[in-house]
């Protein structure tokens, strides 16, 4: 861990422009064989409340079975499903994780803007967001100052 | 790296609002006196003992005793566990970004 840059994110954002439509981009988020050439294996449905898994190499205790619901399908703008899995006795990658994943996707000039956030990281996942963003936010930049002063 | 420490426990032991604003607290003054936690706080002195233990043992804290008062001072390298989890997933999503954006291309092949 580089000092200056211990600062603790709740959620991880990836955002792209790609240059394709919407709606080709939805196909490639929601079509099973598709989604498993560029995430994991899986039994995806675009429906919302379908159970399903994504399968993964197993790590210490966890099988590698990612636990997951589609909680939103609104295609072709945004798509919303939970992720659950790991193992309290695994450190770092396949540690246990209660999160959830959403996709989002809007046009832009020239193709789509795709936005991914990945929301769960950090303490309290059962405390309600506002709770964490003031209590788990804070502390974060708090860190983050104090590392920064550590150099 | 901080063996006893992974990221369950890190979580668990910041799970409880009361000790992540006791940790909160020394973060901020940089360094606390149990006397001075109990202070301004409706937590009682017991309480306040017990939840720096579990912030010592997850190594969120360091506690230094001189004469009759015992100094407690965070720890930053106690968040790396957290800290390179996140980035775990970080690294893992961006190549999935990048697996997107490649299959995307060999479909207009």
């Amino acid at each position: 861990m580089s000092g200056s840059e211990a600062t603790i994110q709740r959620a991880i954002i990836v955002e792209r422009i790609l240059p394709h439509p919407p709606e080709k981009i939805w196909h490639v988020l929601t079509t099973s064989k598709l989604i498993s050439e560029w995430l994991m294996p899986n039994d995806f449905q675009p429906v919302v409340g379908h159970c399903f898994n994504f399968r993964t190499k197993p790590i210490g205790n966890w099988n590698g079975i990612v636990h997951c619901e589609v909680l939103e399908c609104e295609p072709p703008r945004r798509l919303r499903y939970s992720w659950v899995g790991g193992s309290d006795d695994n450190a770092e990658y396949g540690s246990r994780l209660d999160s959830v994943v959403t996709w989002t996707l809007t046009p832009v000039e020239g193709g789509t803007r795709l936005y991914m956030e990945h929301d769960g990281f950090g303490p309290g996942n059962e405390f309600a967001y506002e709770a964490m963003s003031g209590g788990w936010a804070r502390i974060a930049g708090k860190i983050g100052e104090l590392a920064a002063n550590l150099g | 790296m901080i063996d006893s420490a992974n990221v369950t426990t890190l979580m668990k032991t910041l799970a409880d609002p009361t000790r992540r604003t006791v940790y909160e607290r020394i973060i901020r003054k940089g360094e606390a006196t149990v006397g001075e936690l109990v202070k301004g706080s409706q937590v009682s002195q017991p309480a306040i003992s017990q939840h720096l233990r579990a912030l010592r043992d997850a190594g969120l804290v360091s506690e230094e005793r001189k004469g009759r008062q015992v100094f407690y001072r965070p720890q930053p390298a106690g968040l790396t566990p957290l800290v390179d989890w996140i980035g775990h997933y970080n690294e893992f999503w961006r190549e999935r970004f990048d697996r997107i954006e490649k299959l995307l291309k060999e479909m207009d092949q």
